[in-house]
């Protein structure tokens, strides 16, 4: 079943660690986001494997954006 | 011949040298310090550290009424109450009211943290200083920089040097001062709570809130008028959309100008003199005092608010209705983060933060109204 992780909080991306075919584990850090000046780490919701990207880094989020697939 | 070296070393500043001076010119250097070395509001204490050196300089006539440069900054930019609004002017600019309208009902964490202030300010009565310097000395607990100027400068200009420091350096110390506070009085169950999604707040609800709130606040307490007016300007070039240069100016421009004309004649303020007395030293335990109270009745209020309300609040967002935006935003952030990895505060924790500009403003106001001469 595919999971998927969203933005937490509206901001900027600034860093992307991961890209398809990355695994990741629940509460790994995935990215890094820049809002009210501070950069806030988003951590991994859920064990897997990513499989597809929706974001790139400088690119600006809503809360509740898809940023990517989870399998 | 020994006379006239004598009269000539007498021109210069050596001699008028008093160690109290000294004294002054390490405070000044420590600020500097401070502000390079640790970066604590490095755009204020910089400048308000250099301020003092200067004025602890003998003979140099810097702050000498209607003739000194900086007694001129001060006079026509503090006095006249100038700066202060200008500089709300660009926090209006700055500041997204958005997380506020999103969830209204955290407005009254930002009151709730008020209650510090006002404390504090019958404490300080209680302790000797006129009602004046005592509502000023309060005001710090709203760590509201610009708001303690204005009230200090309305009520009680022999404090304000000492007052501002006192609010600039605490809210430099936000991220050390709050935490153990949230710490003590929250469990880790309540630091886990998840906010509910807040709902999409428009761009009309926006535009009108700088208006309403103009009318609203300035009907009710017709003292906070400079302060919110300017606020709530700033507020609508933001939102508008139509005044990009002008939003631009206030954030940017504006405020870097004016920034510099406020640190540097407050650190003039500080003459050895006036701020060497026990009375003005005392200010910065007072003001510490008042900074915990209003971060504890935060706290407290979001608790008590939990007690009747069926979607709870992460009482964390009480600590941020103290008004250092957004410092004790972040710092909320991160207690919580400590808490779940996976709750992500910020962006609530703004809600009561921009709330608290608001209240420390009414605040104000409320003492004005009630104080000035």
């Amino acid at each position: 079943m595919a999971n998927e992780i969203t933005a937490p909080l509206p901001g900027k991306i600034i860093r992307l660690d991961i890209e398809p075919g990355t695994s990741i584990e629940q509460e790994t850090e995935i990215m890094v986001i820049e809002a009210m000046k501070m950069e806030t780490i988003v951590y991994a919701p859920c064990d897997g494997v990513i499989e597809k990207v929706m974001k790139k880094p400088g690119d600006e989020v809503e809360e509740g954006d898809l940023i990517a697939t989870v399998a | 011949m020994i006379n006239n070296l004598y009269s000539l070393l007498n021109t210069t500043g050596f001699v008028h040298l008093t160690p109290g001076m000294i004294v002054m010119w390490c405070i000044g250097l420590i600020l500097i310090y401070l502000a390079i070395k640790k970066q604590y509001e490095p755009l204020l204490l910089l400048p308000i550290g250099f301020g003092i050196l200067l004025v602890n300089l003998p003979l140099s006539g810097l702050m000498e009424p209607d003739v000194g440069l900086l007694w001129k900054f001060y006079h026509y930019g503090i006095h006249w109450e100038i700066i202060p609004p200008l500089i709300f002017l660009g926090i209006g600019a700055f500041t997204d009211f958005g997380p506020l309208l999103a969830n209204p009902r955290l407005i009254f964490l930002g009151a709730g943290a008020q209650a510090g202030v006002y404390l504090t300010f019958f404490a300080a009565h209680a302790m000797g200083y006129n009602i004046m310097e005592a509502a000023t000395i309060g005001m710090i607990g709203g760590a509201d920089g610009p708001t303690t100027i204005f009230i200090s400068s309305k009520l009680a200009p022999q404090l304000l040097g000492a007052c501002a420091v006192a609010a600039y350096s605490y809210m430099a110390m936000v991220p050390i001062i709050q935490p153990p506070i949230m710490r003590l009085m929250t469990t880790k169950a309540e630091r886990k709570i998840k906010m509910a999604k807040p709902r999409p707040v428009s761009k009309r609800e926006k535009m009108l809130f700088p208006i309403v709130s103009t009318f609203l606040i300035i009907l009710l307490i017709p003292a906070s008028a400079p302060l919110i007016a300017m606020l709530m300007l700033g507020n609508l070039f933001r939102e508008s959309g139509v005044v990009e240069r002008l939003k631009g100016a206030a954030q940017n421009e504006l405020m870097n100008i004016v920034t510099i004309f406020l640190g540097l004649p407050i650190g003039a303020t500080m003459h050895a003199d006036i701020f060497l007395q026990p009375k003005v030293l005392f200010i910065f335990v007072l003001g510490l005092i008042a900074f915990i109270l209003s971060t504890m009745t935060g706290l407290l209020l979001a608790k008590l608010m939990n007690l009747f309300s069926k979607e709870k609040i992460n009482p964390l967002l009480g600590a941020a209705g103290v008004s250092a935006v957004p410092m004790a935003a972040r710092v909320v952030h991160k207690v919580g983060i400590e808490a779940d990895k996976r709750n992500y505060l910020i962006m609530y924790a703004m809600g009561p933060n921009v709330a608290g500009v608001i209240g420390t403003v009414i605040a104000a106001g409320i003492f004005i109204t009630l104080l000035a001469p």
